[in-house]
């Protein structure tokens, strides 16, 4: 493919991950923040988020195992990755993760297993999603667009 | 206050740079401030958690005693409100009581809009509370208004 092509097909794909929610405004403000000085700061910040989500899902899955679920641990990790995912514009998680405090509020342990679990669709999702967005910017790049 | 020939009473340095203690525990929101804030030519020192941020300041426990200001001059200080401990709100209280660093303005920022806690942190003395995630504008704001 061509330069003109790898920049539209990268135009054409990062538009969808907005139009399906899957980022939000804050990612565009990512963008802008990056410069000469700092070329890879949203793919730094980004894998900082990755990095972190895993770690709290792990955290997440472990809270639940308890024979006595602590739900105010539960509650901050779920804040946590609220945070961050709302950081960097990762909207579908950010919404799962208030879904998934409002179970923690009842103590509803079910509803917290499900929200866990499409915590991890989502966060799932947006990997692979930014990740494909990542190497489209790259073929352009080395395509010398 | 000290004043010497390379100073300006407003406590700029020689670099006419504006120097800002931004606090949260959070990596990423720690990285994304300080890139902001560079981008708006502060001078930028983060710090993890409260009591990190006192030693930055100078008001650490074993520091108290000093009579000399150990701390390092900051001309604003930006913090996330929940951080575990110590939270925004202790911090900014400890630096009110503070004599030597009452006067630096300081900004809470949050990722939830709780009328209540934005009133409980400018009644102390806060600044201005700011919603997370922050944006170039909100940044930009702040600028400015240091500068008045």
């Amino acid at each position: 493919m061509d330069v003109v092509q790898l920049q539209k097909q990268l135009a054409d794909y990062t538009r969808s991950l907005f139009n399906e929610g899957y980022l939000d405004d804050q990612f565009n403000q990512l963008q802008q923040l990056q410069d000469e000085s700092n070329p890879e700061f949203v793919a730094e910040v980004v894998s900082l988020f990755f990095q972190d989500s895993q770690r709290l899902v792990n955290e997440l899955a472990k809270d639940l195992e308890q024979q006595s679920v602590d739900f105010k641990k539960v509650d901050a990790h779920v804040h946590q990755l609220k945070g961050s995912s709302s950081s960097i514009g990762a909207q579908r998680v950010q919404k799962a993760c208030i879904s998934f405090r409002n179970y923690c509020d009842e103590q509803n342990i079910e509803g917290c297993l499900k929200c866990l679990q499409q915590l991890k669709n989502e966060y799932s999702l947006v990997k692979n999603k930014l990740e494909t967005l990542f190497k489209l910017e790259q073929q352009l790049l080395e395509a010398g667009g | 206050m000290d004043m010497d020939a390379s100073s300006l009473s407003n406590g700029m340095g020689v670099e006419n740079e504006l120097h800002v203690l931004a606090v949260d525990d959070s990596l990423i929101d720690r990285r994304l401030v300080e890139k902001l804030l560079k981008n708006s030519s502060f001078k930028v020192t983060t710090a993890e958690n409260g009591l990190r941020a006192l030693e930055f300041l100078g008001l650490g426990d074993d520091q108290k005693n000093n009579l000399k200001t150990t701390g390092s001059k900051v001309n604003l200080i930006i913090t996330d409100y929940c951080m575990p401990g110590m939270t925004g709100y202790d911090l900014l209280k400890k630096i009110k009581e503070s004599n030597a660093l009452k006067e630096v303005p300081v900004v809470i920022v949050s990722s939830e809009n709780i009328p209540t806690r934005i009133n409980k942190c400018l009644e102390e003395g806060a600044q201005q509370f700011m919603l997370k995630p922050l944006k170039q504008s909100d940044v930009k704001q702040l600028r400015c208004q240091l500068m008045t």
